[in-house]
């Protein structure tokens, strides 16, 4: 590895700019600059120093801010684009066989590659994330590669500077001083410094005050907290660490709760509220449309049973209560880390049919039945001598095939009946297929019939289940981060050197890494107190001579938050 | 040079390390549809089902024996076709160790007795009311059956409809020495 000797005897590693020691520039490019780049404090930035392994390489690569950036525009774009079909989770499949048919009908081709490309359910899709992993490598490399000199290059920083080095700071002052005047100056400089709250270390000639310097970790406090943040969404994917699922609980029901071992939900009732007329704003009743159709509530309520530790699944005879409260929206049932959402509804669900056993010519009943779908019965008595047999029950009737009833779905939906009616008259039995607004005798003629007279409905809770432990990790990444930007934003890293010359002058430099007025108001304090020489903003000579080139400097601040 | 070689393994390092986080998280979103609580070879979740006739039904119970478990629902035709072929093969391999045990999708007594009885099924049929155990088994798509080894590991995860054929072979695979 080659070194770069400076002036003042130091090895300095290749790619340094400005000497460790002394701060003298050390490159050509350097040395043509009026004013010193003290971004990194001219230290080497690790990757562009080698480049011989392919892992060199690969490093070097990420450790750019160009990449850095690249990539974030690339991320950003592919965001965008993701935006312009709805994404796959709000799109109903129902009609279709899958996904890819349903981008296919509702958007033709485009559609089809859409959903090919995974844009249809981009965070899920492998170049998304393969996007968001560079991402994190970028971020973790560069500041590794450009954090670390910075740390090592100011813990180590020493107090006397090299002329050069302090003629080149945008903040330069020179003046003739005799030897105790300077000493003075030194003492009184020292106790206006430390007034003001500043760490001042001296050497022999020279003096260096210095405040804040951990303003200049800002940018990698936060680069920290987005990396927790992205750890925390990568746990997500982690067994145990994330469950969101789905439970359709009916008015009655106990059911398992997915992802929720053990546990077991009963819906006692389910309650929908709309505003009546009286609650609402007249603007609201002007509207016909309105009327009542806003939403008050929508509330399960629910007993929470947990089976014994020892308990197999499937096991309920040993189900204790737990909970017993109302899931209302945004006032979720917690427990044990786990939250159950109100999310969705279904009203009206048929629960119970009932219907009159009828003579069909004097329309006279023998008596009525009800059929609980949830559970059926085989034999329903009708008045004192008759009965009717229920012989076969299709929840979701969906026509007949091979002349057999078919079910389409568990849900009674649709429900069909075989019934076989004994009276005193009909001794043998009828038959007869009842459905909605259908019956079909397909044994003879009957005399009786089944009546359909009215229905008790009941309704479905729609409930999230949701366990998040990523939720710290997350929030933890959030507040690292805004410490960074808080830090990196509202304090900056202040220096101010002197140097006595063996000539018999002063020289004072200084330096702050942002808002420079604020330590323009410290340099004229301290300089009236110690009566040090007239200071000059080189920056603002520079513009004032070459506003031509304003531009292309404001092209090299870019990038200076990195 | 030490410093350099030191440089290289750290790099090697951190980038292995991200590279493989980065790796698993696109594996495991790439196959996350397709996870299965049950995996061939673990063990299968016990758990304990009532029958229509009040007998209790404990899958570790039948250790020592092949078990084949079938989720299904009446609406379910695929499992409507296979409900024979499972019948005969019930028949033949009886006797040589083998139990099937049915599970129906939190339906009612009413249409399961009914279905039983067209179908004149002669293993036991329990009712998963709170569908614990399908989930247990993460069973989505019916008809799904399991197939374990007398040891009590899963051997087989089939979904979609058996032929006798594939019910021999199947059986014939997990039944007692």
């Amino acid at each position: 590895m080659k070194k770069i000797i400076c002036e003042c005897g130091h090895e300095n590693p290749e790619g340094t700019t400005l000497c460790e020691k002394c701060g003298s520039p050390l490159t050509e490019e350097e040395k043509s600059k009026k004013l010193a780049d003290m971004r990194y404090e001219g230290t080497a930035i690790r990757s562009k120093t080698y480049n011989k392994t392919i892992i060199d390489k690969i490093w070097n690569f990420f450790s750019s801010v160009k990449v850095g950036v690249a990539i974030i525009i690339i991320t950003l774009v592919a965001a965008g684009i993701g935006t312009f079909l709805p994404q796959v989770i709000y799109v109903s499949l129902t009609e279709y066989q899958d996904a890819a048919a349903a981008y296919k009908a509702a958007y033709g081709t485009f559609g089809s590659i859409y959903y090919k490309l995974g844009l249809a359910d981009i965070y899920s899709s492998w170049w998304f994330q393969t996007l968001i992993g560079m991402l994190g490598i970028s971020i973790i490399v560069a500041s590794l590669d450009r954090g670390i000199p910075l740390y090592k290059s100011l813990k180590n920083q020493r107090v006397k500077r090299h002329e050069n080095f302090l003629k080149r700071q945008r903040i330069f002052a020179s003046g003739e001083m005799s030897a105790e005047e300077a000493d003075k100056a030194f003492d009184l400089t020292e106790a206006k410094m430390k007034e003001m709250k500043y760490n001042v270390r001296r050497e022999e000639g020279a003096l260096l005050a210095e405040k804040g310097r951990f303003a200049r970790w800002g940018p990698y406090i936060n680069h920290v907290g987005l990396i927790i943040f992205l750890f925390g969404v990568m746990l997500r994917l982690m067994p145990g660490f994330y469950i969101d699922k789905t439970l359709w609980i009916r008015e009655g029901e106990t059911m398992a709760i997915p992802g929720m071992e053990g546990f077991y939900l009963e819906s006692k009732k389910f309650t929908f509220e709309t505003y009546s007329k009286d609650e609402q704003k007249e603007e609201f009743n002007e509207s016909k449309k309105a009327v009542n159709a806003v939403a008050k509530n929508y509330q399960t309520d629910v007993k929470l049973f947990k089976a014994p530790d020892d308990a197999v699944p499937g096991d309920t005879s040993n189900l204790t209560l737990v909970k017993e409260m109302p899931i209302i929206v945004n006032k979720p049932l917690k427990y044990d880390g786990y939250a159950l959402y109100q999310m969705d509804f279904r009203l009206n669900e048929l629960k119970t049919m009932h219907f009159d056993l009828i003579d069909k010519k004097s329309e006279k009943s023998l008596g009525s039945v009800a059929i609980d779908l949830t559970n059926p019965e085989k034999e329903y008595k009708v008045g004192k001598d008759s009965k009717v047999v229920l012989k076969k029950y299709f929840p979701d009737f969906a026509g007949f095939e091979d002349g057999e009833p078919q079910t389409a779905s568990p849900l009674p939906n649709n429900p069909a009946f075989i019934f076989v009616m004994y009276t005193p008259e009909t001794p043998k039995g009828e038959t007869s297929f009842v459905a909605i607004k259908q019956t079909l005798e397909p044994l003879g003629t009957t005399k009786y019939k089944m009546k359909f007279s009215a229905v008790d409905t009941r309704n479905v809770s729609g409930l999230t289940v949701r366990k998040d432990k990523t939720l710290m990790i997350l929030m933890l990444g959030g507040i690292v981060f805004m410490l960074g930007v808080t830090i990196g934003s509202y304090w900056s890293h202040r220096r101010l050197w002197l140097l006595k010359t063996k000539d018999g002058r002063l020289l004072m430099a200084s330096h702050t890494n942002k808002n420079w007025f604020s330590m323009k108001k410290d340099l004229d304090a301290v300089t009236e107190y110690a009566h040090l020489p007239v200071y000059v903003d080189q920056h603002d000579e520079d513009q004032k001579a070459e506003d031509a080139e304003k531009k292309s400097k404001d092209k090299e601040k870019e990038g200076d938050n990195i | 040079m030490d410093k350099k070689k030191r440089r290289f393994y750290v790099r090697t390092l951190i980038l292995a390390i991200l590279v493989v986080a980065i790796g698993y998280t696109i594996y495991t979103t790439a196959t996350k549809d397709e996870v299965r609580l049950l995996k061939v070879g673990a063990e299968a979740p016990d758990f304990s089902l009532v029958d229509l006739d009040g007998q209790t039904h404990r899958l570790s119970d039948y250790k020592g024996k092949g078990v084949m478990l079938n989720f299904w629902g009446t609406w379910c035709k695929p499992c409507k076709k296979e409900m024979p072929a499972m019948n005969n093969q019930y028949k033949v391999f009886k006797d040589q160790g083998i139990e099937v045990l049915s599970i129906n999708q939190a339906q009612t007594v009413f249409e399961v007795e009914n279905f039983i009885s067209d179908f004149n099924l002669k293993f036991p049929v329990v009712i998963d009311k709170t569908k614990s155990v399908t989930r247990a088994y993460n069973v989505n798509n019916l008809p799904a059956s399991i197939f374990i080894d007398p040891t009590g590991k899963v051997v087989r995860v089939h979904e979609g409809e058996l032929t006798e054929e594939m019910l021999a072979e199947f059986f014939s695979s997990i039944k007692p020495e």
